[in-house]
């Protein structure tokens, strides 16, 4: 018996629902974080699994649109700098599945989950990279906005998820400055590299927003998971907040967020923004993006691809079985 | 081993992985991973954990093989602890004047 959550042993043999309730309560309400074993609502569990799986799948998927340009990095610098950090993303996702699995799932039925299409991916990753000022933008918006909901997820009350936050979010600000650097490169380029970074913030900057999610009056589980100290902000603050974080370093850039109705607002403290087209959201969440069935097709392929590769290496695993612990000593 | 591993007759086992940060300090577990075996369970962990130079050392142990105390950390097995003051320094009174104590 080692570390995870088993529904038959959780809070302890002797556990009486009512009293391990109370339990999990206090350590909410003392703002302690819940680990593996302890008892947990069965809708505090399921929220987390959904809320996990969706995220480490969303690192899968999200190493795509970037790894599709690795080949064409205008330098060897850009080039290894990339590789680099869609080795990240698959990083997140291993860190994400591990904390997942703590919660009493496998990890190849997630894997399945998402190949069969019934969890989903965080869907800015079903827009295209057209060109490689695409690269640019999502380091710096959508890992940007990445960052923004994560850093309070790292004071998640589910111990494990919190744990592999803190790791993610260490590796993210690399990833924004990297975009950030490759968007201030083009912008004070040739007219026609300011154009194509200009474009590319053209193409981001809505989806970047949606990537909070619904307004706060249309989310469904938000105050449930505000409950849990699953959650720690609502979509719309920290939609706000990436606003006024993201607008001053547009002008640095030099480029200029596609919303004519930006601006600052000196009664509120904070810029005001454009309405968001959430009809736009909601079909590309229902599968109706760009790119929604290239990246479940290239997904699937490459899981079909390395079929003979998982096979291969646990029949040399049996084979070789009687070796497999006697390497060198713990020290 | 337990449900769990069984489980995931398709997939590699799960192994828990213990880093040491640096000379000095003790390993201290930083997650998990699939591996079919211990060499690869290793060479994966130093690829996910490690790609920063997080480490000098690392132990990978089957999943399976941890046994655990009782799920409920509120359970008696840790009760022998709880009414010992005494084994705490701050439990004695130390007169005026006493250094070095």
């Amino acid at each position: 018996m080692y570390g995870n959550y088993d529904t038959a042993t959780a809070g302890g043999p002797k556990a009486v629902p009512d009293e391990a309730g109370q339990h999990f309560d206090q350590l909410i309400a003392a703002d302690q974080r819940i680990e593996p074993r302890d008892w947990m609502p069965e809708a505090y569990r399921k929220t987390l699994i959904r809320q996990i799986a969706q995220h480490a799948h969303s690192e899968i998927i999200g190493m795509q649109p970037e790894g599709n340009w690795i080949s064409r990095a205008p330098s060897l610098r850009r080039k290894a700098i990339l590789i680099a950090k869609v080795q990240d993303e698959a990083g997140h996702g291993l860190y994400l599945y591990s904390a997942a699995e703590t919660l009493g799932v496998d990890r190849d039925e997630l894997v399945d989950l998402l190949l069969a299409g019934r969890q989903k991916y965080s869907s800015i990753f079903n827009y295209p990279t057209l060109n490689w000022a695409d690269v640019g933008a999502i380091g710096w918006l959508v890992d940007g906005a990445a960052i923004m909901n994560q850093v309070p997820l790292c004071r998640c009350s589910y111990g494990p998820y919190a744990r592999a936050m803190v790791r993610i979010c260490k590796e993210e600000s690399f990833h924004q400055r990297q975009g950030f650097e490759i968007l201030y490169t083009l912008s004070h380029g040739t007219p026609a590299q300011k154009e194509m970074a200009q474009d590319a913030v053209n193409r981001y900057w809505w989806p970047s927003l949606m990537m909070f999610g619904p307004p706060d009056d249309a989310s469904s589980h938000s105050a449930e998971s505000i409950a849990w100290g699953i959650k720690r902000f609502s979509n719309d603050e920290l939609r706000q907040r990436f606003v006024d974080m993201t607008v001053p370093q547009a002008e640095v850039l030099g480029l200029t967020p596609p919303d004519d109705d930006l601006r600052w607002n000196d009664d509120r403290g904070h810029y005001d923004f454009g309405p968001i087209d959430w009809d736009e959201f909601a079909r590309v969440i229902r599968g109706d993006g760009p790119c929604n069935a290239e990246r479940m097709r290239r997904r699937r392929q490459a899981h079909e691809d390395g079929a003979w590769v998982r096979e291969a290496a646990r029949a040399y695993a049996d084979k070789h079985a009687p070796r497999e612990y006697t390497g060198a000593r713990a020290s | 081993m337990n449900e769990q591993a069984e489980s995931s007759t398709r997939g590699w086992p799960l192994w828990e992985v213990f880093v040491r940060s640096r000379r000095g300090l003790s390993h201290q577990h930083v997650g998990s991973l699939h591996a079919p075996d211990a060499a690869m369970a290793l060479r994966n962990a130093r690829d996910v954990y490690t790609r920063r130079g997080e480490g000098v050392s690392i132990w990978v142990v089957p999943s399976s093989a941890i046994v655990a105390n009782s799920p409920d950390e509120k359970d008696p097995f840790f009760d022998p602890a709880l009414d010992k003051v005494y084994r705490h320094p701050t439990f004695y009174d130390v007169p005026e004047g006493a250094k070095h104590l």
